[in-house]
């Protein structure tokens, strides 16, 4: 999804052939088409957040439902100030040295004479469509950490690492690639994020849930003791929504309305996510002797995360078999952080983004159509984005932890996030119930609360 | 006077209803609880972990009724929500002091018909 600016429309057409036609630049109405298509994937990948809320919503208990649902609702704000702030002109900062650049600060600072018009970025869409499709991006590296962490970090605490994750490491790091830094002159490719976006998000999400370790009860004695999610109709929701929304997020990453490519982009999406659910269903039912629903919509996420990288370089084949792989590494890899590593993940959403993210990747390197992928160069890719997440992440989530603690206390935890970060339960609203410390079902309320409640009315 | 609870399986309960309408029972009320007996809960998977449930979810359905009613009840609640497999529930019968309907202050046996 590199940006092309106006002064590479000849490289541009060398990257994708079936650009050529911007050699002779595109016609009045060809640029209205293809602005209309990308602002329609802009909302598309808009969309991607509340299916990210819904399915963090349904994988988690009850009485941390407010709280997910709040990290999300402040991400996607927050990202999208963020980006117009600092985020666009670090990821796309023009000429740079490849490492890090800064076209200005403020919304506008890379706004050229032109911008307007077909001479910007071959025709494909304005500068403000081009903003409001990165900035949709941006957050997504956010939010996909918001769901590792879940049912226990401190939400000031995840306010400020969200706040410096997706306004300072994911457009410096995105630059290397989409920027047109040093990643992509030696010829690294990542279509629509499986690294930059996708496995960015991963490693902040393997760095906060290992820091916090795992929710209380997850592990009784050393042993697993799962702990189901609320609402598997919210889960299901959630992932159907991505799944709508990711035909946004690849067939966007075309940046132009191109016939050709914008449609063999969203069947190769199609097929693989379909894959990865099938291949789910089936590991899963192979080896926990049960087909498992959120293993399943896990699945699809993971054949969506896969063929991000490739989308439109695969062949058809290719794009299945990258799916198929997905859905049985998400499988495997769930199991793998649940009982051997026992990093508690409640979404899996290190298996889908990172460990999908990762095959998505390298798998450009086997599939491509393209000879000039070449799966060392992908591996090199994949390595300097865990090196640089991983040490942001690390610092980050390290100094938050130092000056304002990661984790709410142990009573709040029972208690639920919702009670103690927003007075506020998502369900039953009035004080004919509360929802009870276990696994999400009703039952009076329990005595912490009740006592709560009888001080904050005598006052 | 007795009350008769019984703590049956959820999908049992219309069965329950129909067969004390039968009998000429007027009304009931119905919790929903949840517990375990002998069978001592069961065990349902997560994401490929297993996990046991100690208390399932079951109905409490409470009746009041004249003393000469009891046995008549206790049969049709135990006729109906029988599936004979484990977990069908039980059936408890308590002395009852007196009823009241609130309504006309009736009380005794003439508050329950």
């Amino acid at each position: 999804m590199r940006r092309l600016l106006p002064g590479s429309v000849l490289a541009g057409a060398l990257l994708l052939p079936s650009l050529a036609l911007a050699e002779d630049g595109v016609t009045p109405g060809q640029f209205t088409a293809n602005n209309v298509w990308m602002m329609l994937c802009a909302g598309l990948v808009f969309i991607m957040h509340l299916g990210f809320a819904t399915l963090e919503s349904g994988l988690t208990r009850a009485k941390n439902t407010t709280n997910i649902l709040f990290k999300n609702t402040f991400i996607i704000s927050i990202g999208i100030l963020t980006y117009a702030l600092a985020g666009f002109a670090l990821m796309y900062p023009g000429e740079f040295n490849g490492w890090l650049g800064f076209a200005g600060l403020g919304l506008g600072a890379g706004y050229a004479e032109g911008a307007m018009t077909p001479a910007y970025a071959d025709g494909g869409y304005t500068y403000w469509t081009d903003f409001l499709f990165q900035a949709m991006f941006a957050a997504t590296a956010a939010t996909i950490v918001s769901g590792a962490v879940a049912e226990r970090i401190k939400l000031p605490s995840f306010m400020v690492f969200a706040t410096l994750f997706v306004g300072l490491v994911y457009p410096i790091v995105g630059s290397w690639k989409w920027g047109g830094g040093w990643l992509d002159a030696m010829g690294f490719y990542d279509f629509a994020g499986s690294t930059l976006v996708h496995s960015v998000g991963g490693w902040g999400a393997l760095v906060g849930a290992w820091m916090l370790g795992p929710r209380m009860g997850k592990y009784v004695k050393g042993k697993l003791a799962p702990i189901p999610g609320s609402n598997m109709p919210l889960a299901a929701v959630g992932v159907f929504l991505l799944w709508l929304g990711w035909f946004g997020f690849n067939g966007g990453s075309v940046l132009s309305a191109d016939p050709h490519l914008t449609s063999f982009t969203l069947v190769t999406t199609c097929l693989a996510a379909a894959a990865g659910c099938v291949a789910a269903i089936f590991g899963s039912w192979f080896v926990t002797s049960k087909p498992d629903l959120s293993m399943a919509l896990n699945g699809i996420l993971a054949g969506l995360v896969g063929i991000t990288a490739g989308a439109d370089t695969v062949s058809i084949t290719g794009s299945v078999l990258i799916g198929l792989v997905a859905g049985g590494l998400v499988v495997g890899s769930v199991i793998f952080f649940d009982r051997i590593v026992k990093i508690d993940d409640p979404v899996g959403a290190i298996s889908v983004h990172l460990v999908c993210g990762i095959w998505g990747t390298l798998a450009v390197g086997i599939f491509s159509t393209n000879p000039e992928h070449s799966f060392a160069t992908q591996l090199i890719g994949v390595a300097a984005y865990g090196v640089a997440t991983l040490a942001a992440a690390f610092a980050i989530f390290g100094g938050v932890k130092a000056v304002m603690g990661l984790r709410v206390s142990q009573e709040e935890e029972m208690e639920g996030l919702d009670y103690g970060e927003h007075g506020m339960h998502a369900y039953d609203l009035g004080l004919g119930g509360g929802i009870s410390p276990s696994h999400g079902e009703r039952a009076m309320p329990s005595p912490g609360m009740a006592t709560r409640l009888a001080t904050s009315e005598n006052a | 006077m007795k009350k008769v609870e019984a703590i049956i399986k959820p999908f049992k309960l219309d069965d329950a209803k129909e067969a004390l309408g039968e009998i000429g029972v007027q009304g009931m009320s119905v919790t929903e609880v949840k517990g375990f007996g002998r069978q001592k809960g069961h065990s349902e998977l997560y994401r490929g972990a297993e996990y046991v449930v100690d208390f399932l979810p079951k109905l409490k359905i409470e009746v009041v009724v004249p003393d000469e009613m009891v046995e008549k009840v206790t049969l049709a609640l135990a006729d109906s929500a029988r599936t004979g497999k484990i977990g069908d529930g039980k059936i408890f019968v308590i002395p009852v002091e007196d009823a009241i309907r609130i309504r006309t202050g009736e009380s005794g046996d003439t508050a329950l018909l």
